[in-house]
């Protein structure tokens, strides 16, 4: 990758431990992004996803290494990254727009009452909850609720959408329409986002690039799945492609079996080389070798291939 | 036919005070005449000897001077005959500007502690000592540096409201919600707008209940801070009937004093349910 707009820099994140020795979350954590893209960080939970993403939003900070964003060094919170967060976290003193609008006073706090209003109604009609302005969060769905998460996190207009498990407390149905709102909206702005999921087909749906992390303390980025599917995959037919059920199998045999063992397995691990996993493109990949006797014995599949 | 639960408990409600009031009024008649004797000397001795009246008023004794003192509630013929309204009148100034300085002190305060866990450990053992002691007990101590009995009590006041509303002030702003501050955080609010708009909306219903918890307790030591500095309000009206021997007029203080005792809590409750947020 030429463009790295966001860069993770050797991080690493240790909490003090009880006996005086740190617990290391994860260390010496590489990863990077284009402009534009959509990564996905899949893994177990305690891998320190969340703490990945609470850096980058700047709500945490790393023990060790840095994060660079558009070519500059983060430093705390900022308005270019927007953060969604699992639990929404919506103010439920404030009605759907008063919740927006508080996000567009904090980024341009001289605009007047009315173009505050009518910014931030642009991004409630985007999302689809013209009409419920003045309800309050209690008044809404789940799925509503996120929708005003999502409306105030795009009506900053962040350079970054960073997003922990938002839709996971949601129920499969509204999952999926608020999964084909948020690809439409990526697509349509352009938007980099940066995604945190347990869900392996929100992942193959969404992202264009998945990041597999073996399991904590001590966890590490184990490899870089590129999404094969093309870019404009539809949910109804996506997992018809041929590269579907490789892809998704390839991802969930990481899960279960291979982020556990990935540190006793891959002793040449350079985690500022993440191999990059190409799947249904031999052509474009050198042999990996060793790891291949794990292959399972199913016909007609054969596990995609690791280039470094 | 069924009526709503509101109406019935209303029935019950009535039919207790009329109980309550049937039970008083027979417990206190008066019996014939126990003894005879000279009409000077019945005169001198009283219905509590003659007609074997109890010394203890009944409801329409009670109901009578009530209604004298409610027809003119504002008279004032020197320090110790003035109307209800005027000693309520002062007892509720008195409970006003004490919670009034209260809130001045406690709320900023409470958000420092609630903010700060380091000067919330550091206060915690101030206000762990402070916070039992009776307000009473403050009162020699406020008579001897302040030197004016008036503001004496309403010191008295400010210190036992303080309490419940600190407490509950600090609570309230470290209980906020984590991800509200985040939200704060991940837009750059900055500290004061952050306590403006996230942490004091958030915290309002535990502020406002520390708010009705002091009211409370203020109008419960009002009545006993003017029994010991006297000159005015209910507290001292109550004494001061006693002294008079007017049972009848003890009473009717207790009521008044209970009635706005609720009115206050009741104003209270309402801004407290304005403040509070569904979830």
């Amino acid at each position: 990758m030429t463009d790295k707009f966001i860069s993770i820099e050797g991080i690493a994140r240790r909490y003090p431990g009880a006996d005086g020795a740190a617990t290391t979350i994860f260390e010496n954590l590489w990863l990077s992004m284009g402009r534009g893209e959509f990564g996905c960080v899949i893994g177990h939970s305690g891998c320190g996803k969340t703490t990945v993403l609470n850096i980058l939003a700047g709500l945490d900070e790393p023990s060790e290494g840095a994060v660079i964003v558009d070519g500059q060094a983060i430093e705390g919170t900022s308005l270019d990254r927007a953060v969604i967060f699992q639990s929404h976290a919506l103010l439920p003193w404030r009605t759907v727009l008063g919740n927006v609008a508080y996000a567009v006073t904090s980024k341009w706090r001289n605009w007047d009452r009315a173009k505050v209003k009518a910014h931030a109604q642009t991004f409630i009609d985007l999302v689809g909850l013209t009409g419920s302005e003045h309800k309050r969060p209690s008044e809404l769905s789940g799925g509503m609720k996120q929708r005003v998460g999502i409306a105030r996190a795009l009506s900053i207009t962040p350079k970054i959408m960073l997003m922990d498990e938002p839709f996971s407390a949601l129920d499969a149905l509204t999952r999926g329409t608020l999964q084909d709102e948020v690809r439409r909206i990526c697509l349509e702005t352009g938007q980099t986002a940066f995604m945190i999921t347990h869900d392996v087909d929100e992942a193959i749906y969404l992202a264009d690039k998945i990041f597999l992390m073996t399991n904590g303390p001590g966890a590490v980025l184990a490899e870089i799945v590129e999404n094969p599917l093309p870019k404009d995959r539809g949910r109804i037919d996506l997992h018809r492609h041929p590269l579907y059920y490789a892809l998704r199998n390839h991802i969930v045999d990481f899960l279960v079996s291979r982020s556990k063992t990935f540190a006793a397995d891959v002793t040449d691990h350079d985690p500022r080389n993440v191999p990059t996993v190409r799947i249904g493109k031999p052509e474009l990949v050198v042999a990996a070798g060793s790891e291949d006797s794990t292959q399972a014995s199913w016909p007609g599949l054969s596990r995609p291939s690791t280039s470094f | 036919m069924t009526f709503s639960l509101r109406f019935r408990a209303a029935v019950v409600s009535i039919a207790l005070f009329a109980a309550f009031l049937g039970i008083w009024h027979l417990a206190t008649r008066s019996t014939a005449a126990t003894t005879t004797m000279t009409p000077e000397y019945a005169k001198l001795m009283g219905l509590t000897a003659t007609q074997g009246k109890s010394a203890m008023p009944g409801p329409l004794d009670v109901g009578a001077k009530l209604w004298e003192h409610l027809k003119q509630p504002f008279y004032d013929k020197g320090p110790n005959d003035k109307g209800l309204g005027i000693q309520l009148g002062y007892s509720i100034g008195r409970v006003g500007l004490g919670y009034l300085l209260a809130v001045i002190v406690a709320i900023p305060l409470g958000f420092l502690i609630g903010m700060s866990p380091l000067i919330s450990k550091a206060i915690d053992p101030f206000i762990q000592i402070l916070k039992p002691i009776s307000p009473l007990a403050w009162m020699p101590l406020a008579l001897y540096t302040i030197k004016d009995s008036s503001i004496s009590a309403i010191f008295v006041i400010f210190i036992c409201s303080v309490w419940p509303m600190l407490l509950n002030t600090a609570f309230g702003v470290a209980a906020v919600r984590k991800e509200w501050i985040n939200v704060a955080r991940t837009l750059e609010v900055g500290t004061i707008r952050r306590a403006f708009t996230v942490i004091l909306p958030a915290a309002a219903p535990t502020i406002l209940t520390g708010m009705r918890i002091s009211i409370g307790i203020a109008w419960l030591v009002i009545v006993a801070a003017e029994m010991l500095v006297g000159g005015t309000g209910i507290g001292y009206f109550v004494w001061n009937e006693w002294n008079n021997l007017s049972i009848t007029n003890v009473i009717i203080a207790i009521l008044l004093i209970g009635i706005v005792g609720m009115l206050l809590d009741q104003i209270l409750a309402r801004f407290t349910r304005m403040v509070t947020f569904p979830e």
